[in-house]
């Protein structure tokens, strides 16, 4: 626009040193983690082994979501011409460059989880598709078509290693463009985001069928790829703006301030209500209509075990940041966008768990040290993963060609 | 005693324009307000506009909507004449949460809107409050109170000094009243 002559000092070449504390704290939480899940693998009782497959399906598909929806931030970002975000734009950078290992780990616990029987075996267990089988099961087998084990498993694959390709490249393009200047890394990276983002917006919902909905194969929802996706994003904005917040707090991105924040926080206030308005829609249609196998879900959810949790995740997810983050002035400050962001991430983790608990432990649901451990070990290595990525490389892509209108950015 | 109320500094370049703004605070000279034909980032917090108070009105627009949609939805769906709907109870809350929701936002909308032209003279039929035609194409403007700022030499030098292409002194404060 050209109202602005100011000079501006900032050092765009500056790189996050990833050491101390932080990086001390990361692999710690890496090694609780990996404690956690092996004493809970090894344990004897088989229930104990199936609760640590559901949490590393929950984690691992927690952390690929978080990663794929940095992708989708850069893409996302790249496609609308967006200018306000370039100046923090390698930290969902970082985020979709490990997307490659997110995915690795994830397709791990899904291959082991299936060939063992510990998930997935509401749809993959012997005769279930043989109609001379005492175990058939007349709704499975008419779901088999689409839903089988060589089926799944390629599709897990090439779902995610599209994912993985895309936001790999991505981010690389960028780096290159740091180096070679000019225009032809931007213009290559928004002809491969629009396509990316076909691709991801017509597979997630599948994906999420085939990971995370196929626990319970009796019960199906159209909604439920739209609910996982606003999950999806929800929690990947909160991840940004955690990660943004800590590394502004010891002491870089100079240039990012109150406004990339207050759009920031936009956007988990707009996606929070998006998450709820998903999330509600599936359940009052369901409720609405009360057909038994449509309403067998949430029954499971009203057990008990489970209704703290489920109006939990509604206080969490829906009412905290629609009153913490409706003022102005809230989004603009980093104390409560912090507070907000790890508030949403740990909502998210409610989320999920109740998606997928009912669905594979049942009555046995617990909350200790599997569950804990887990999570704080994939949050170390997310942690770990992140950062030292972002070390790579400098906190600024000095070359983008809208970085001068995120300087001057206002809101 | 001269007639003038306002003296109009018109720029051709908005950096000027801010320039001027500039220069004119510097030397004291309290700004009316500027007009310009497109948003210009940091001009409200250079100029020192309060934010603006229509998210106080949206907020009671939609607190009245909501009101009025359970309202009428109670009243329609659980008091005059209670339906039996899917063997549903009478007041079944989650069915009344799209119509309370979607009331809530049209006169939300609608109450914004009608704030916004009330407050800018914008309603159809009325004459629109314009200090410079021109600050709607391509100039930017910058007004300054002639009853406030007694010295008209000085504010004329320092918006030539900034680029000002043009100096209006108006007898009168709207010219699109004429």
């Amino acid at each position: 626009m050209g109202t602005h002559n100011h000079h501006h000092d900032y050092n765009f070449s500056e790189r996050f040193q990833f050491a101390g504390i932080g990086k001390i704290l990361s692999l710690v939480g890496i090694a609780v983690g990996v404690i956690a899940i092996v004493i809970g693998l090894m344990s004897s009782d088989h229930i104990m082994v199936e609760r640590t497959y559901a949490n590393l399906l929950l984690m691992g598909y927690y952390f690929t979501c978080v990663c794929a929806a940095g992708a989708f931030f850069v893409a996302l970002q790249m496609v609308t011409q967006s200018g306000w975000s370039a100046g923090l734009i390698r930290i969902p950078q970082a985020m979709a460059s490990i997307l490659p290992i997110a995915a690795l780990i994830l397709l791990l616990i899904v291959g082991l989880g299936l060939t063992t029987h510990n998930l997935y075996h509401h749809w993959h267990a012997d005769g279930l598709t043989d109609p001379n089988s005492p175990n058939f099961d007349k709704l499975v087998a008419g779901k088999s078509t689409f839903l089988n084990v060589p089926g799944f498993l390629i599709r897990q694959v090439i779902f995610m290693g599209t994912y993985s390709i895309f936001a790999v490249i991505l981010a690389k393009l960028s780096y290159k463009e740091d180096l070679e200047g000019g225009l032809n890394s931007y213009k290559q990276s928004f002809k491969l985001s629009a396509i990316f983002l076909v691709i991801f917006g017509f597979t997630t919902p599948i994906w999420s069928f085939d990971t995370i909905m196929s626990l319970e194969a009796h019960w199906f929802s159209t909604m439920f790829g739209w609910y996982n996706f606003a999950a999806m994003w929800v929690s990947g904005i909160a991840t940004i703006v955690v990660i943004t917040i800590l590394v502004k707090k010891a002491g870089y991105l100079s240039w990012v301030n109150e406004n990339h924040l207050h759009d920031l926080g936009k956007l988990m206030f707009g996606f929070s209500i998006f998450w709820t308005y998903v999330w509600f829609a599936q359940f009052m249609l369901i409720w609405y209509s009360n057909i038994p196998e449509e309403t067998v879900y949430f029954y499971k959810r009203w057990e008990p075990e489970y209704k703290p949790w489920f109006w939990l995740s509604i206080i969490i997810n829906f009412l905290a940041p629609l009153l913490l983050l409706v003022d102005r002035d809230a989004k603009r400050k980093q104390g409560m966008m912090l507070f907000v962001a790890i508030l949403l991430l740990c909502g998210h983790w409610l989320d999920y768990y109740i998606m997928i608990m009912p669905g594979t432990v049942e009555a046995h649901r617990g909350f200790g040290f599997v569950e804990i451990g887990t999570a704080i070990g994939f949050v170390g290595l997310f942690t770990f993963l992140v950062m030292t990525k972002l070390s790579k490389h400098p906190l600024a892509p000095k070359n983008h060609p809208f970085l001068d209108e995120s300087l001057h950015h206002q809101l | 005693m001269s007639n003038t109320k306002y003296i109009l500094g018109s720029f051709a370049d908005p950096d000027e324009m801010m320039h001027g703004i500039d220069k004119l605070q510097a030397n004291n000279i309290s700004i009316y307000d500027c007009f310009t034909p497109m948003p210009i980032h940091g001009i409200e917090a250079k100029l020192g506009v309060k934010p603006s108070r229509l998210p106080i009105a949206a907020f009671v627009f939609g607190a009245l909507g909501t009101c009025l949609g359970f309202s009428l939805l109670y009243f329609t769906m659980a008091h005059d004449w209670p339906m039996n709907i899917g063997g549903k109870p009478s007041l079944p809350l989650p069915n009344f949460v799209p119509v309370t929701f979607e009331v809530t936002i049209l006169l939300c909308a609608l109450g914004m809107v009608a704030t916004f032209f009330y407050r800018n003279h914008l309603f159809p039929g009325r004459a629109p409050r314009v200090m410079d035609l021109r600050a709607s194409d391509d100039r930017f403007i910058i007004a300054i109170d002639a009853k406030e700022n007694a010295d008209h030499a000085l504010v004329e030098s320092l918006l030539k000094e900034a680029g000002a292409v043009e100096v209006k002194y108006n007898e009168r404060k709207y010219v699109s009243y004429e």
